[in-house]
């Protein structure tokens, strides 16, 4: 396994033999040891510059005050938390009370990203045993087979999906010709529309990471499961499953972040009525103006996914680890 | 019928004793009786110490007799080994061989062992089926398979072998007088189901231990090449008079006769019943 062959090449830090004689060498080791993190250095720049800088200035700017056309003014204020969860009267700015709107936003972004999730696994697993089990020289073309839709942009594939759902769209008007429906089923602008661009968008990440377990599934352990009497059914619960988890995990991870943030497809198929995280954090930097309460509930979605993903790891994850650490 | 797999097969993400019981959880066996069927196994093998562990941590010989465990739980009839040595080393391959005969004396279950391995084929087995390109070409007990192949794929294949042009003088029942490329006639062993008539062409084969010097002219003759010592034996390379290659093995003794020179011209007697004609 692959976690074995890291942990038997791993040395102990600063390798030098410890023998009396070598003490000048030592020190010499010791000062090219010194030297060494400076070779990390363009990547501690990055990571510094692009994910740990501006991550602290949304955190900073959670605590200012909003200007009136948009940026801060630099005085700490706690409102914009405050605004996260709660809501006050306009007239009577004591009349405290919580902010359901919010609430519910944060509930449908969380769901719907669950559901997209599961979507992605129940869809993504038989697509990526289907390509783990072609030949080996025609993988490649299924692979990229699934990426092609990478090459395109976003906006224009959900206005795609747009084509296909609407009221005029694709399947309407394939029903109404075929008798089967008289008027319209509303598609467009609801969170099954969302549900569907998302889950279309985001195959792909639960696919990859699951063909890349199956790739490294060893088929006489199927082999050996008929051999022991088990059915189809046992075969996938107690071999594949378990093995391919690792797999699962990744694409979930990969699948469920992007899409509790997603704004693009909710704001387009979801016509701007089913608000998701995303698009109340772009409405605060845009129309509402008021990049404080923008910036903490950014944060707070990052709360909310590292959460989820703490909450999964320790409980999806747990068990298979012990066989692949040992 | 069950099988232990080349490769083992062992489920990594099941501890030692979960591998073992698998196939009894899925037949539906009680859990009490599983528990004691594996608890059985693992002493059958010697495994009970790792019964927690994974089979990752534990090593190649381990993992063979976890497989074999697996394999034999659920009480099959006929066992089915496929090549299940060969990724072993030689010390532990040894070590495993008398482990598979006395768990197979110990169950009594029928063990179909595949191997590519002839000494391994000889030493294991009671009965033998020599197979090349899925056909059988040769059952038998291990002795009948290397002093009468009935082919050459077979007398080739297991242990080393002289092949002789030779001539069919005349066949009576089970045994045949074929005339060697010196001249000489000799009683010959006929193969199963063969009866080739007076005259033809056959090849014959004798092992090389079968085979001596003779004191006189012999039914052989040939003119030595070399000698190769190698303990136990000493293989005499000779050339015959009909430009053939033959091998004679001697076991070396202590106060035998030395090995002939090379260029010198020696005689062979061959041993009774030791030729036999091979089927075309």
């Amino acid at each position: 396994m692959a976690m074995q062959d890291l942990s038997s090449t791993a040395r102990p830090d600063g390798a030098a033999p410890d023998t009396p004689a070598s003490a000048v060498e030592d020190s010499a080791t010791a000062e090219r040891h010194g030297w060494k993190w400076l070779l990390c250095a363009p990547a501690l720049t990055i990571l510094v510059l692009a994910a740990s800088g501006p991550l602290l200035i949304v955190l900073v700017y959670s605590f200012l005050t909003p200007a009136s056309f948009g940026g801060v003014i630099w005085e700490f204020s706690t409102e914009a938390w405050f605004r996260v969860f709660f809501s006050r009267d306009i007239f009577d700015p004591e009349d405290v009370r919580l902010n359901h709107a919010h609430l519910a936003i944060f509930w449908r972004s969380i769901s719907l990203a669950l559901q997209t999730t599961v979507i992605c696994a129940i869809l993504g697993f038989p697509t990526a045993w289907f390509i783990a089990t072609r030949p080996q020289h025609t993988r490649a073309f299924w692979l990229f087979l699934i990426t092609i839709p990478f090459w395109t942009n976003l906006l224009i594939r959900t206005f795609a999906i747009q084509e296909v759902i609407r009221n005029q769209g694709l399947i309407n008007t394939t029903l109404i010709r075929l008798g089967v429906i008289d008027s319209p089923i509303q598609m467009m602008f609801t969170d099954f529309a969302i549900l569907v661009g998302m889950a279309y968008v985001f195959l792909p990440l639960m696919v990859l990471p699951l063909y890349a377990a199956m790739d490294k599934l060893d088929i006489r352990l199927v082999e050996a499961g008929y051999d022991l009497y088990a059915s189809r059914w046992q075969v996938l619960r107690r071999i594949i499953l378990p093995l391919v988890k690792p797999g699962f995990i990744a694409g979930s991870i990969l699948v469920f972040i992007p899409s509790i943030g997603a704004f693009v497809t909710p704001r387009v198929l979801g016509g701007g009525r089913n608000l998701m995280l995303g698009n109340l954090i772009e409405l605060q930097f845009g129309q509402g103006r008021n990049w404080p309460l923008g910036a903490a509930l950014a944060i707070t979605m990052l709360v909310l996914v590292v959460g989820a993903l703490i909450f999964y790891i320790r409980y999806v994850g747990r068990e298979d680890d012990g066989g692949r650490r040992t | 019928m069950n099988t232990v797999f080349q490769n083992y097969a062992l489920f990594p993400h099941m501890s030692v004793a979960d591998n073992i019981g698998f196939g009894l959880l899925m037949q539906g066996r009680p859990a009490a009786e599983r528990k004691e069927t594996v608890a059985r196994m693992l002493r059958l093998v010697r495994m009970e110490a790792m019964a927690d562990r994974r089979p990752t941590a534990i090593s190649g010989g381990q993992q063979q007799r976890v497989a074999l465990a697996r394999a034999l739980a659920p009480q099959p009839r006929v066992l089915l080994l496929d090549e299940p040595l060969s990724a072993l080393d030689l010390k532990l391959r040894k070590e495993m061989q008398s482990e598979l005969k006395r768990l197979q004396t110990e169950t009594g279950i029928t063990f179909v062992f595949v191997t590519h391995d002839q000494e391994e084929a000889l030493t294991m087995s009671d009965r033998i089926a020599v197979m090349s390109e899925g056909r059988i070409l040769q059952t038998g007990a291990p002795e009948e398979i290397y002093n009468r192949p009935a082919d050459r794929f077979v007398a080739d294949f297991i242990g080393d072998t002289n092949f002789l042009e030779a001539q069919i003088a005349e066949v009576t029942g089970r045994a045949a007088t074929v005339r060697l490329p010196g001249g000489a006639s000799v009683a010959a062993n006929l193969p199963e189901g063969a009866s080739p008539s007076s005259g033809s062409h056959v090849t014959v084969v004798i092992r090389p231990e079968h085979a001596r010097l003779a004191d006189g002219a012999g039914v052989l003759r040939g003119t030595v090449e070399k000698s190769v010592f190698f303990g136990t034996d000493t293989n005499v390379h000779l050339r015959l008079t009909d430009g053939s290659t033959f091998v004679l093995r001697r076991q070396n003794a202590t106060a035998g006769t030395p090995p002939p020179e090379p260029g010198q011209e020696v005689g062979l007697a061959l041993g009774e019943g030791a030729l036999q004609v091979l089927r075309n």
